[in-house]
């Protein structure tokens, strides 16, 4: 993956940038469908990473993770979200977040320079070139932005887009470390990712049924008397 | 070389004679996406008239400031235009009096004037739209600067002329994340810089609610004229720099003749008109945000110059 030619070696940077722009909009923006839409742009600029560094290896192999983030993120989780939480996906409302939206993006920006501070003298000390140098800072800051989405929000469903921020976060720098990992790994974790998107969803539909909101920030004081 | 010195003050003559035109068109596609039919295009040009050959009020209290301002925002656009490549690709006679920052620098001083204009009225709509103006400005001088410090990084030069040649030579460059960060960046630090929504609505007449509108309620006749229309130049202005030195650097003259030149005016004419239907799809898709939301608004802007900054200096 040296010698990557110019044209594929600056997609693949753009399709890093723009990973990082919209794991910013995960974690300011103020509606749960668009920080879900969010979500679904990220993926698939992790895709198109993938795809961009397996046409510049000419590896199968990492084109069929492309497109297994592709099926998993792109089509069936939201389908999956949408069909278990409709009113909660589709509504407008705006959602709260402990800290304010500004201060929220300066935290990011904290968090995107630490990324690339704290990975550039590794990358330095093995002599890494190419795909990496891009990758593996930029998917730090996928999994910072993602802790920092699952830490700031009160709400369940931007809760599990945060996990599953970080997730691609991993995924993305994760294509460039190790990119011959065995696809039964691969497909496994897209599994993994559908299950856990099922779980919370069944989880948030009862905690909305039994109490009536999603808000599971408000859930960790204890109330007399039960529900109203 | 008379030449070089022809081309560049025909360059502010585009500036100075199209720049209404944009904004009839403008306002004319906004009306016509709101299903009503709208004034002419050439509207604009009909107020300037109308404007200079009315008479001047000026009020009682006010001094030099208010008289002069309307001369300097209507210069400052003009002498901008003669520093950015509006229809050459190669740098004119006067291309290396001052660099973007100068530029930058230009257009701030007639922003400070019509501040202090606002001000000096005694008007109290003048000195709140003033302040508002002034919040949404510091707001968008990091970015400016942070827009500038990445191009002249990329570029190794602040040179508007030479910077455009860097991003399609190779051809790869332009799909560098730099170049596409800084023109999301940079895009929504014009609709901020001028007032568009979603940062201000700028068909309201709201005194309350203005923010770029309201620094010239109290100006008539021709110095209102002027100030109109230097506000429209400055508008130009900016949508050039990002076309001809950001977006699409092609279609300008390359050659020293005058066919190859005027040629270019149309051409750059077409682009700025798809930069002005993309602004009317945008302006009639969102709402304007509270005036306490356009910090979220330019700190994401802000967020996004710093990205462009770090994946430009650290990728190699």
């Amino acid at each position: 993956m040296e010698h990557m030619p110019p044209m594929l070696a600056h997609l693949n940077e753009l399709a890093a940038g723009l990973f990082v722009v919209v794991a910013l909009g995960i974690v300011a923006t103020r509606q749960v469908r668009a920080c879900l839409k969010f979500f679904v742009l990220q993926s698939f600029f992790l895709a198109s990473s993938a795809l961009l560094l397996g046409l510049a290896a000419s590896s199968a192999h990492l084109m069929a993770v492309a497109a297994i983030n592709v099926g998993a993120k792109v089509v069936l989780l939201p389908w999956l979200l949408r069909r278990l939480l409709k009113d909660e996906v589709y509504t407008r409302r705006e959602i709260t977040q402990v800290v304010s939206v500004p201060i929220s993006l300066i935290i990011a920006l904290g968090l995107i320079v630490a990324a690339y501070f704290f990975t550039l003298p590794w990358l330095d000390a093995v002599s890494a070139t190419g795909a990496c140098r891009i990758n593996v800072p930029v998917g730090l800051t996928g999994l910072f932005l993602g802790a920092y989405t699952l830490a700031n929000r009160r709400e369940a469903l931007p809760q599990l887009l945060g996990l599953l921020a970080m997730e691609n976060g991993a995924f993305f720098a994760g294509v460039a470390i190790a990119p011959d990992l065995p696809l039964i790994a691969e497909l496994a974790l897209a599994f993994d990712i559908l299950v856990v998107a099922f779980v919370v969803g069944v989880l948030t539909r009862a905690v909305h049924e039994h109490t009536g909101t999603t808000v599971v920030g408000a859930l960790d004081e204890l109330r007399e008397g039960g529900g109203e | 070389m008379t030449n070089r010195v022809l081309f560049n003050i025909l360059q502010a003559l585009v500036v100075l004679c199209f720049s209404p035109l944009v904004v009839g068109i403008l306002n004319r596609l906004k009306e016509i996406v709101q299903s009503k039919r709208g004034p002419s295009v050439f509207q604009p040009y009909r107020d300037l008239l109308k404007l200079f050959s009315k008479d001047e009020v000026v009020p009682e209290e006010s001094t030099w400031i208010f008289r002069v301002t309307p001369y300097i925002s209507f210069v400052a656009p003009i002498f901008v235009a003669l520093l950015i490549p509006v229809l050459t690709d190669y740098p004119l006679f006067w291309a290396f009096m001052a660099d973007m920052v100068g530029a930058g620098f230009v257009l701030a001083l007639a922003g400070f004037f019509a501040t202090l204009a606002a001000v000096d009225t005694g008007n109290p709509y003048g000195p709140m739209g003033a302040s508002r103006t002034r919040m949404v400005g510091f707001l968008a001088e990091p970015i400016f600067l942070l827009v500038f410090f990445t191009v002249s990084f990329v570029a190794d030069s602040t040179i508007p002329f030479i910077v455009q040649q860097k991003w399609v030579h190779p051809i790869s460059n332009f799909f560098a994340p730099s170049h596409i960060l800084l023109l999301i960046a940079f895009l929504m630090l014009i609709l901020a810089e001028k007032g568009r929504l979603p940062v201000d609505n700028p068909s309201g007449h709201f005194e309350l609610a203005m923010i770029d509108e309201s620094k010239d309620l109290e100006y008539s006749g021709p110095s209102a004229a002027l100030m109109k229309w230097g506000g429209w130049m400055k508008f130009m202005v900016l949508m050039i720099v990002f076309l001809n030195v950001l977006l699409t650097p092609w279609g300008l003259a390359s050659t020293l003749d005058w066919s190859a030149v005027l040629l270019a005016i149309p051409l750059v004419l077409l682009k700025v008109l798809g930069f002005v239907i993309f602004l009317v799809l945008i302006e009639s898709s969102l709402a304007k945000l509270r005036l306490f939301r356009i910090s979220e608004f330019m700190s994401a802007a802000f967020v996004i110059a710093v990205v462009a900054m770090l994946t430009s200096a650290f990728s190699w």
